[in-house]
């Protein structure tokens, strides 16, 4: 570890390549942080907006037209606006709406803290096109198909469980997974609400360390890494799922 | 009585098992059928023939609620199906179906389309039904197919697996609608064959077949659809040889 910073710090006074993430401890905690924080950022909105894309789906083939008219609702409100516009609302509109509660050193602060914020509105953004990309899966399955598990005396939720969603996913993974590589890259936004993630926290190395062009490659090398993982992940689902003559 | 039969209250077996009167149903304006009375009893097969569009599968859809009606009364064993609070479950618990398109999970090996209907929805014990689910498919002779998807499987294979997914869940009737229709003329053997099983067992069945052959010999009682209404209908060595209704004569004399 030692030699690795030597070398880095030789690389920065020979060359002007400064990675002080390599060799300063200080900066290369925060950059870590930063880079956990993105991490979960992405790994519970990612588990949110598919949670909210299963019950959206199925609360749009509700019996009752005021539930489908309310996820409805809730797809054009979100698929529409800006997803930053969407955070502010959260962070700044909704947040101040709540009544503040005091912290263990006396002081008011909001109820919701920033992080969970940026998870929320996230959750809300990419579950909208979420539903949309549900839905599409269950328009692709045969009525035939749905009938056999009624006739064999299978509840609405029971059929949706069991028979729709298998095989809904199974249509709808590729649209999925563009959706989910979207949603990584948007976590950058949680900048704008101050929560420090990885792109926070590498403003905050470049600020001090004046090495803008270096963190920049740094960025996209990671979430480059980041988003193939998700993208390999999701492709070994798609083996996973894959059935003979179901499909391609 | 089969194991897990529990008649619902009021039934006897001297009362039809199914008791179809005066069944009306429109698709919008169309109407499909136009007054459809007939009744099954138990340990019988029923077999409804007719042209294309003339209502057979609408009706056979009508006594497991799978499409409701406008007119008239179902009664499957004295649950009455036109009942606008008609506990859905507790009838197609009774009543099985096969279809034309097999309408297997696709998703799910011949096995697994077997039990997962009673470990789901009858909420057996998972080793029970699988030990079913095998005896089963080992008596619509698809020993050795248990772990194929119905990817894998020829269309008179994944026919039988349907069968045996129906009767995993102990139905008192058994409703064929059209089974043979999708099937090459080889394989429409291997099916009938597991039809006649059934039928020599006792189950209530009732089929809308285009297989008359299949008809004569099986089924107990024949009746002819055109347009909506039944035209004839008898015990199948008269209905087949002295049709009296000249619509059924050329509906006959079209086919045989």
């Amino acid at each position: 570890m030692h030699g690795i910073a030597i070398w880095f710090r030789h690389l920065y006074e020979t060359t002007g390549i400064n990675l002080t993430i390599a060799y300063d401890p200080f900066d290369r905690a925060r950059f870590l942080d930063g880079f956990l924080v993105t991490l979960e950022l992405s790994a519970i909105t990612i588990i949110g907006s598919i949670v909210v894309g299963v019950i959206g789906a199925w609360l749009q083939g509700a019996r009752l037209v005021w539930t489908r008219r309310i996820v409805q609702v809730y797809i054009q409100l979100f698929r529409n606006t800006p997803p930053l516009v969407q955070m502010f609302f959260f962070y700044f509109g909704l947040s101040s709406l709540l009544p503040t509660i005091k912290n263990s050193f006396g002081m008011q602060e909001p109820p919701v803290s920033g992080f969970a914020w940026a998870c929320i509105s996230l959750i809300f953004f990419a579950g909208a096109f979420n539903v949309e990309i549900f839905r599409s899966g269950i328009e692709a399955i045969p009525s035939s198909t749905i009938e056999a598990a009624e006739a064999l005396g299978y509840t609405r939720l029971q059929t949706y469980l069991n028979v729709v969603l298998p095989l809904a996913m199974r249509v709808c993974l590729p649209a999925l997974t563009n959706n989910l590589v979207n949603l990584i890259k948007t976590t950058t936004l949680a900048y704008a609400i101050a929560v420090p993630e990885l792109l926070y926290v590498s403003n905050q190395i470049w600020s001090d360390s004046v090495n803008v062009p270096v963190m920049m490659v740094v960025l996209f090398i990671i979430y480059t890494a980041l988003v193939g993982l998700l993208v390999a992940a999701m492709k070994a689902w798609e083996r996973a799922l894959h059935r003979p003559g179901l499909g391609t | 009585m089969p194991r897990g039969f529990d008649p619902p209250t009021g039934w006897t077996p001297d009362q039809p098992l199914v008791a179809i009167d005066d069944v009306h149903k429109s698709f919008g304006e169309v109407e499909v059928l136009k007054g459809v009375s007939l009744s099954v009893r138990r340990g019988e097969v029923a077999c409804i023939i007719g042209p294309s569009g003339s209502g057979k599968s609408t009706l056979i859809r009508c006594v497991n609620a799978l499409v409701p009606f406008q007119k008239g009364s179902i009664k499957v064993l004295g649950i009455e199906v036109n009942d606008p609070h008609l506990d859905k479950l507790r009838l197609r618990k009774h009543v099985g179906m096969v279809f034309q398109q097999y309408n297997l999970f696709p998703h799910r090996t011949a096995l697994e389309n077997v039990m997962m209907a009673p470990v789901q929805v009858l909420k057996r014990l998972r080793a029970e039904a699988e030990a079913e689910a095998y005896a089963l498919l080992k008596k619509v002779r698809l020993e050795g197919k248990e772990h194929a998807y119905p990817g894998e499987m020829s269309g008179g294979q994944q026919q039988r697996v349907a069968i045996a997914r129906s009767l995993a869940m102990h139905p008192e009737l058994m409703l064929f609608d059209e089974v043979t229709a999708a099937l090459d003329p080889e394989t429409v053997k291997e099916v009938l064959v597991a039809i006649r099983q059934l039928a020599e067992e006792g189950m209530t069945c009732i089929l809308v077949t285009h297989e008359m052959g299949f008809a004569r010999e099986v089924g107990n009682h024949v009746y002819f659809t055109d347009r909506g209404v039944i035209v004839e209908h008898g015990p199948p060595a008269e209905f087949f040889a002295a049709p009296r209704d000249p619509r059924t004569q050329a509906f006959l004399s079209q086919i045989l």
